[in-house]
């Protein structure tokens, strides 16, 4: 099994950060694994850690009165799970469940903080990094939130009030989206 | 200079009279989708491209324009994949098994899958999208051989909304690579939750090579055909099943006009090239 610091410079999340800066983020790195259903964090627990999934399948879920616990993203081999060790008041928000048998570097988010304070070149090559994929996954976010597959007579909970505003009075009625769920 | 919108054929006075089939099952694949198969009560079986569509009558109520989902290359009854959602398609949601609908068509542009011979063929489905892009996976796998990698993404609001979930597995098991994801899920679904565009990094395709046909709502396609090309796919090599408000078919009424374009007529299936800069348009 290779080194975390043989594996970092293939993960595409760190994909442009030099050596130097490797070695720094791999010290405060250390390999971790979790049998199905066991969590890698839970909602309201202190963020101190960051995780970068090797292997397996982490889903992110929030638990809702009505809802009940919903699965609302998941994190496949490759991916990062992990933003509130990066914001006060370093909390975490979903729990992270692993879905199958699951492997991952796990990153003291605390470690890096200082480490990044103390070397602010690294601390912007890293929240580049970050942004990046808290951009890509901000902005899946905002288009499921248009409920694209819904038909026209159903929208998100959340949209739905503004939706049905700006929908024709006679939408219920068509066949809009009977063969391409394209929404009246 | 853009060439008006004028209609490129002149459609015989019998393109508008439909065909009368008879049900003679039907499947029901989600709370709101159902799947009708037809055979027809007049004449020989309709032969279609995979990607065409019809004109579905429910007598006395009215029309509506589904695509066929069936396989192009297999005697049997067509099938049209329909989401219960307006009044037409509530009428063919209650046709019981032995009356009869109307069929016109086929009508519009296929996929050509054809176009992808030699290559890695790339499917994206947003929800129902996945409907008009079975009979290409159908076709594909009637000549498998002719293909390089077949990679099916394919996205949709849950787990109980999932389209020909058995026949998903079976594809798989014939050398498609299926990918699945949803918007949500109960923590009961071992799958991938997301949106679908995020799994066109993952899939395994050569993207030099690939031929991308895209099918689902209209805002799905802008950001798959994106993700497409950011991967390395031709542009002129992406597709997308436009759906748009046909009342005729043959480009006479003019309803699903898009800018120069008849939907009907020069649609459903074109290639994103030329529609990338209509479908971020207001209004159109």
């Amino acid at each position: 099994m290779r080194t975390i610091e043989q594996y970092l410079p293939d993960h595409p999340f760190f994909a442009g950060l030099d050596q130097e800066a490797l070695a720094i983020v791999a010290g405060c790195a250390t390999n971790v694994s979790f049998a199905p259903g066991e969590f890698l964090f839970r909602e309201g627990q202190p963020a101190d850690q960051f995780f970068v999934v090797r292997r397996g399948r982490v889903a992110l879920q929030v638990h809702g009165p009505t809802a009940g616990t919903m699965v609302v993203d998941t994190a496949d081999a490759g991916d990062v799970v992990g933003w509130s060790w990066l914001v006060p008041p370093y909390r975490w928000l979903f729990d992270a469940r692993a879905v199958e048998p699951t492997g991952a570097v796990s990153f003291d988010g605390r470690c890096l903080r200082g480490k990044c304070d103390q070397d602010p070149h690294l601390g912007y090559e890293l929240m580049k990094l970050v942004t990046q994929v808290m951009f890509s996954r901000l902005t899946a976010a905002r288009v499921r939130l248009l409920d694209l597959y819904g038909n026209a007579g159903t929208t998100s909970a959340l949209l739905s009030p503004l939706l049905m505003e700006a929908r024709p009075a006679d939408a219920g009625t068509t066949d809009a989206g009977a063969t391409h769920a394209t929404p009246g | 200079m853009q060439r008006l919108a004028e209609p490129q054929t002149a459609a015989p006075v019998g393109a508008m009279v439909p065909r009368v089939f008879r049900l003679a099952d039907r499947r029901h694949d989600t709370v709101d989708t159902f799947t009708m198969m037809l055979e027809p009560t007049d004449g020989p079986p309709l032969e279609f491209v995979p990607g065409q569509f019809t004109m579905l009558s429910a007598f006395g109520v009215g029309e509506v324009p589904i695509s066929v989902s069936g396989a192009a290359n297999v005697a049997g009854p067509l099938h049209h994949t329909v989401r219960d959602v307006g009044a037409v398609t509530h009428a063919l949601a209650r046709t019981s098994v032995g009356e009869l609908v109307g069929v016109r068509g086929p009508y519009g542009t296929g996929w050509d899958v054809a176009d992808g011979v030699g290559g890695d063929v790339v499917l994206v489905a947003g929800g129902i999208g996945l409907a008009p892009l079975r009979p290409a996976v159908l076709e594909i796998l009637h000549h498998r051989q002719r293909y390089g990698r077949v990679v099916l993404l394919y996205g949709t609001r849950s787990p109980e909304d999932l389209l020909f979930a058995e026949e998903l597995k079976r594809w798989q098991n014939l050398g498609v690579e299926v990918l699945v994801t949803v918007d949500y899920g109960a923590p009961s679904w071992a799958g991938r939750v997301g949106l679908v565009t995020t799994l066109i990094a993952r899939a395994g395709f050569d993207p030099r090579s690939a031929l991308a046909l895209v099918c689902g709502p209209e805002i799905m396609m802008r950001f798959t055909a994106a993700a497409l090309l950011e991967r390395g796919v031709r542009p002129d090599k992406v597709r997308v099943s436009l759906e748009r408000n046909m009342r005729c078919g043959v480009g006479l009424c003019g309803h699903c006009q898009y800018r120069e374009l008849f939907v009907c007529l020069d649609g459903p299936v074109l290639p994103f090239a030329r529609v990338a800069g209509l479908l971020g348009t207001r209004e159109l």
